[in-house]
């Protein structure tokens, strides 16, 4: 082994262009986690001193700062923005695998649309949805302008991932359920749903992710209120937006930590869980 | 008989589903028709060229000026910035991670990869506001929130994008490639950047493209660090506005004219991206190929 070493070695330093591009590809990829783990790091060490149970106060005030109300604001958003997108975005993906044909013009005007879509800024939804839902609808700076808003943000997402869930589902599963006498629509339900729930969960927490990372779409959909909202049709902040707000003030940059510690803890728990999924179904 | 009405109940389905699909084509097709109709006219009010070439943003002098070509300039020289800074690195990242990496490293860095990818872009903004700017005030001077600045953030949040996209493109290469280099005497590192890599450009291509859509539509990172002067650029380490934190910063308080001056922003901004998505397309087709 370490002759085997000595002997690459020697080889390298006859090709001083090789050596030079494995130091460059080395160094490239030990800058990528080198950032990762800093920006970490740093949050976390600067922010959990202050994590005083103040900040976790049931009412916000401004000499609290408390994130409470916010993080029941963006579990009520997740929660509807997921009511609205998941079965759309599920049924989507459900009709693009198993019952359009190839080739058809509707299906590739689809495709399309969903790649457009993902491929949209979050400002522009947050514009969007500050035009046609805040304005145009009259709903107002709400929580239900903000849910809409992203639902459609994350609806891409969604349908992408139920796609390529659906797609690993065999054949075999199919022909067996026909072959016993099911319609086509027993067997999505029955067969092939069933066996695609782990990438379709994947998807679906992944989507909350993106919901509870969200600031841009938000601002001027929901709003900046700092109170727990009273109703849907009441604005409020989620989480990120809080820690925007936070932040801009400029006094509270010790909770600004705090909160960040709490964002960053929440989103990268929430996406480790789905990777966990994903690899789950692909191992199987 | 029964089976008269298992046929209709299937075909109710199969319609409901066909729906549902068409949510996403409504979906596109409103967005674009409520940008549109609430931004063009404001760029008829205040002259096409006026908009997008005049070089003065003074929204609430008398008479006001809505020139956004500073903020294209902005958006511009930003995302020409994190290009500069995350493309080396992200496309050399992934020839490591598809080519050159060991196993056990492999392990660690592809979860650090997708972890840089969900890490939401308030955190990117506040750490660059807290570590970055303070870093480019005390070392190359300025007031540390500048297009330098905001372009190492962006560099390092399109990482991701960039990474996995190519290193998906460098795995696609068929292995003969790599080991018929090799057999004609290339070196390891020979044979990745010399046949592995040209073969994945059109992907490579494909993952840059789309940085590059990231790296103008960020908003949040970008408000925080770019100190968001609405005025000419000045120098890499003066402050500058972009297009999309020109929309966030104004918007609170903006009416009338103003506020669909702003939307009109978002319309050039939106065009923006929609030629960015096509090139995208379109290179995906042709690394599918």
């Amino acid at each position: 082994m370490r002759k085997n070493f000595q002997g690459r070695f020697r080889g390298y330093l006859r090709r001083p262009g090789s050596l030079l591009l494995l130091i460059l590809v080395w160094l490239a990829a030990g800058i990528t986690f080198f950032a990762l783990i800093y920006l970490i790091a740093y949050i976390l060490i600067k922010g959990i001193p202050f994590l005083t149970p103040s900040l976790f106060a049931w009412e916000y005030n401004s000499e609290n700062v408390s994130m409470t109300p916010a993080i029941i604001t963006t579990v009520e958003m997740t929660a509807l923005s997921l009511l609205i997108a998941a079965p759309l975005g599920i049924l989507t993906a459900v009709y693009l695998v198993e019952y359009a044909r190839r080739g058809n013009k509707v299906v590739e005007l689809i495709r399309l649309t969903a790649e457009t879509l993902s491929g949209i800024p979050s400002i522009v939804y947050g514009l969007f949805g500050s035009i046609f839902f805040v304005t145009s609808l009259g709903w107002g700076l709400s929580i239900l302008s903000g849910a809409f808003t992203l639902s459609i943000m994350i609806l891409p997402l969604i349908i992408r991932t139920t796609e390529e869930a659906l797609k690993a589902v065999p054949d075999t599963y199919r022909e067996g359920s026909f072959g016993l006498g099911a319609g086509k629509l027993r067997t999505v339900f029955r067969i092939v749903l069933p066996s695609a729930v782990p990438g379709v969960l994947a998807g679906i927490i992944l989507a909350i992710g993106r919901i509870v990372g969200e600031t841009a779409a938000l601002i001027y959909t929901a709003g900046t209120v700092a109170k727990v909202p009273e109703n849907l049709m009441a604005s409020g902040r989620t989480l990120a937006i809080h820690m925007y707000a936070l932040s801009g003030e400029g006094f509270y940059t010790d909770q600004a930590y705090a909160t960040a510690v709490v964002l960053l803890v929440l989103v990268l728990g929430i996406n480790t869980i789905s990777a966990m999924l994903a690899r789950r179904l692909a191992s199987v | 008989m029964k089976y008269h009405r298992q046929r209709i109940v299937e075909r109710i389905f199969a319609t409901i589903f066909f729906i549902c699909a068409l949510a996403s084509v409504a979906a596109v097709l409103l967005i674009c028709v409520f940008l549109f109709a609430s931004g063009i006219p404001a760029m008829g009010e205040v002259g096409f060229f006026n908009f997008i070439l005049g070089r003065k943003w003074a929204p609430t002098d008398v008479p006001p000026s809505f020139g956004i070509l500073p903020m294209i300039l902005g958006s511009v020289y930003i995302t020409l910035g994190a290009i500069l800074v995350g493309v080396p690195i992200g496309i050399l990242t992934a020839i490591f991670m598809a080519r050159c990496c060991p196993k056990p490293v492999y392990k660690v860095l592809k979860p650090a990869v997708e972890l840089l990818a969900g890490i939401p872009s308030v955190v990117y903004g506040f750490f660059g506001l807290v570590v970055l700017v303070p870093l480019v005030r005390e070392h190359l001077g300025g007031d540390g929130m500048s297009i330098l600045t905001a372009s190492l953030l962006l560099g390092l949040m399109i990482l991701p994008t960039i990474i996995t996209i190519s290193e998906s493109a460098m795995r696609a290469v068929p292995p003969q490639y790599y080991e018929g280099a090799l057999a004609l005497g290339a070196t390891h590192e020979r044979s990745v950047f010399a046949v592995v890599v040209p073969a994945a450009s059109s992907g490579i291509l494909a993952a840059v493209v789309l940085g590059i859509g990231r790296a103008i539509g960020e908003t949040m990172a970008v408000i925080m660090v770019a100190g968001n002067q609405a005025r000419m650029p000045k120098g890499i380490l003066k402050g500058i506005r972009t297009l999309t934190s020109n929309i966030v910063t104004e918007m609170a308080y903006a009416a009338d004219l103003h506020r669909e001056v702003l939307i009109a922003t978002g319309v050039i901004l939106f065009v923006f991206i929609l030629i960015i998505n096509l090139c995208f397309a379109l290179l995906k087709r042709r690394m599918n190929k």
